[in-house]
């Protein structure tokens, strides 16, 4: 298996502030790799940095072959993302918002127009085709957005808590779309709050007031904790923070 | 790539309630409203007189005064501190106040004087009432000159006289100056602070950030925002065109090609303007607060009601930096004198170096990470 992202004691600070410090890891090709840590521990300034928003400044970082410093605008073809905040054009139709992503990728449009059919039946999504996005309920915003961020079929999908707030019979179901989008060859990189969340991934990192405190498979880190669940090592983790949570 | 984000900006302008209102009943509301109600002409000055002489002469005079329609007699006072007491209660703007014995003098060739004494607080209209008065009273002067020593009048007539003429704008119409001028106001308003708001938003809600993580080219997006606009500018200056010629008969001396020409450079520089505020503004209230400053600024500098070039120096240098000023320049002479491309060379310069130095600084600033 080849290695898509490659991070090398990459740091993050803000003035006096250490966002991420000295951060140090590989993810390889068709993996979950799960990115756990408390609010504030720095989560999402670390992806921040691999998707190319935001500056290291320390360190060495490369997603799907390419430089994060040299190269963000290349890394950016590579990959998709779904921020934590809702963030599709809420005025636009679900196949209009489709269309726009797929074309800034550089997507065809006949390309464009076969992949949305598809979608929309994988989905059961074909009436609310042209509903506009604010119409919507939450669980299927959500559904939308990373359908959206893995439309142009991207190396790798950086995820920033995909199911907050949402129900759990459809945060199972969008487990059900990440491990689809798995199948198809997409590597995933997600971070969450919900330790249930946790045991489904490949492999998890928990990150303690911005340095990674552990990184392994969760039934390692169950072991090596002597632990039940993923819950009992976090807590086990998460209790070392000196770090006040925003 | 641009094609998706034109059609997205479009349909985002399309389906908001509120823009597409904006864009056709805001030239309409500034252009029929404004030039009526906000006038240079001063009428209806409260006049007081003082009348210490009460004879037939002095009523004349103030007959012929109200009789002018620029003043009403709004107040008589026995003393001119009573008359100062009516200004002070703002009943009165212009004191006039006829000596004793102001018949008699005249009728006796010896000459008389009378006193006018404007409220100065709003200067010029203190002292446009002042010359209105002063010239008035000059004809009634000439009047009786004429009516009780005719051949006085004849030999005292003038060696020079002057014949006036007003050129470009004959009638010295108000509204013939303003409406040029109302049209550069509404391509800045729709131009400068649109791009701005829609680009702030974005980045509240969100959408920003989605869009900073794909590899949309920073010129695209910034083209993508900016086009539009253009094309709103377009529509509102027409509208101000149409209203112009249907209301106030108005249709320029000089080429629409050259107007268009001059427009289409303006909006490029001013929206470019408007997209770098909103790269610096993180929320729509600060960017609302940095375009209202800018904007203000700019249109006390811009010469739509007081000249620039009677400005001082330090602030006709400060003019020269403001794109408002050159187009009011340059749809002044268009619509007046008919002005053609080489006698406004420096406006189009000046434009020019705005909308290069503006959009080069927009894509500059414009951060996709930080």
């Amino acid at each position: 298996m080849d290695t898509v992202i490659k991070v090398e004691n990459l740091t993050k600070r803000f003035g006096d502030f250490t966002a991420v410090d000295n951060i140090s890891f590989e993810v390889k090709r068709g993996e979950i790799f799960g990115f756990l840590g408390a609010n504030g521990a720095g989560k999402t300034t670390a992806m921040r940095m691999l998707c190319g928003l935001s500056i290291p400044t320390e360190g060495k970082g490369t997603v799907a072959g390419y430089d994060i410093f040299r190269q963000p605008e290349l890394v950016k073809k590579s990959i998709g993302y779904m921020s934590q905040k809702f963030s599709l054009y809420e005025d636009l139709k679900v196949w209009e918002n489709l269309e726009l992503f797929g074309g800034i990728y550089g997507m065809s449009d006949k390309d464009i127009k076969i992949k949305t059919d598809e979608l929309m039946v994988r989905l059961n999504f074909e009436e609310e085709r042209d509903h506009l996005v604010k119409s919507l309920p939450l669980g299927f915003k959500q559904k939308l957005a990373f359908s959206v961020s893995i439309f142009h079929h991207p190396q790798v999908v950086f995820l920033d808590e995909p199911t907050g707030g949402v129900d759990p019979i459809t945060r199972r179901r969008f487990w059900e779309m990440i491990y689809d989008a798995t199948a198809s060859g997409i590597t995933v990189f997600v971070t969450t709050h919900y330790m249930d969340e946790a045991e489904y991934c490949d492999r998890v990192s928990i990150m303690v007031d911005g340095r990674i405190e552990a990184l392994d498979s969760p039934s390692n880190l169950k072991k090596t904790y002597i632990a039940k669940n993923m819950d009992e090592v976090f807590q086990q983790l998460a209790r070392k923070s000196t770090r006040k949570a925003d | 790539m641009i094609k998706y984000l034109l059609k997205k900006e479009f349909k985002q302008i399309i389906r908001n309630q509120f823009l597409p209102i904006v864009i056709f009943i805001f030239p309409l509301l500034v252009l029929l409203v404004f030039p009526w109600a906000a006038s240079y002409e001063i009428r209806n000055l409260n006049l007081s007189v003082i009348d210490n002489d009460h004879s037939s002469y002095s009523r004349r005079l103030t007959q012929t005064i109200i009789s002018s329609n620029y003043f009403r007699l709004t107040d008589q006072s026995a003393s001119y501190n009573q008359a100062l007491k009516s200004i002070e209660k703002n009943k009165a703007d212009i004191i006039l106040e006829i000596p004793k014995n102001f018949e008699k003098s005249i009728i006796n060739r010896e000459g008389t004087k009378v006193m006018i004494s404007a409220n100065a607080v709003n200067g010029m209209k203190g002292g446009i009432g002042m010359t209105y008065l002063s010239s008035i009273i000059g004809d009634f002067n000439l009047t009786i000159i004429s009516e009780l020593y005719p051949e006085l009048a004849k030999s005292n007539s003038s060696v020079i006289q002057i014949d006036s003429q007003y050129r470009f704008n004959k009638h010295l119409n108000y509204q013939v100056f303003m409406v040029p001028a109302l049209m550069v106001m509404i391509l800045t308003l729709l131009c400068g602070f649109l791009p701005a708001v829609s680009i702030v938003f974005e980045k509240e809600i969100g959408t920003m950030e989605q869009i900073n993580v794909s590899p949309v080219p920073k010129i695209t997006f910034i083209l993508a925002k900016l086009i539009p606009f253009w094309l709103i500018g377009f529509i509102a200056i027409t509208i101000g065109f149409t209203v112009a010629w249907l209301d106030y008969g108005l249709i320029p001396v000089g080429h629409f090609y050259i107007i268009y020409t001059f427009a289409a450079i303006y909006i490029f520089a001013i929206s470019g303007m408007g997209i770098v505020i909103s790269n610096y503004a993180q929320t729509l209230q600060q960017a609302v607060f940095i375009v209202f400053f800018f904007m203000m600024l700019f249109i006390m500098l811009s010469g739509l009601y007081t000249p620039v070039d009677s400005m001082p120096n330090w602030a006709q240098w400060i003019a020269a930096f403001n794109p408002l000023k050159h187009l009011m320049i340059v749809m002044r002479s268009i619509y007046l004198k008919g002005s053609n491309f080489t006698q406004l060379g420096r406006e189009l310069a000046a434009l020019l170096g705005f909308a290069v130095f503006f959009n080069g600084l927009a894509v500059l600033s414009y951060r996709k990470n930080n």
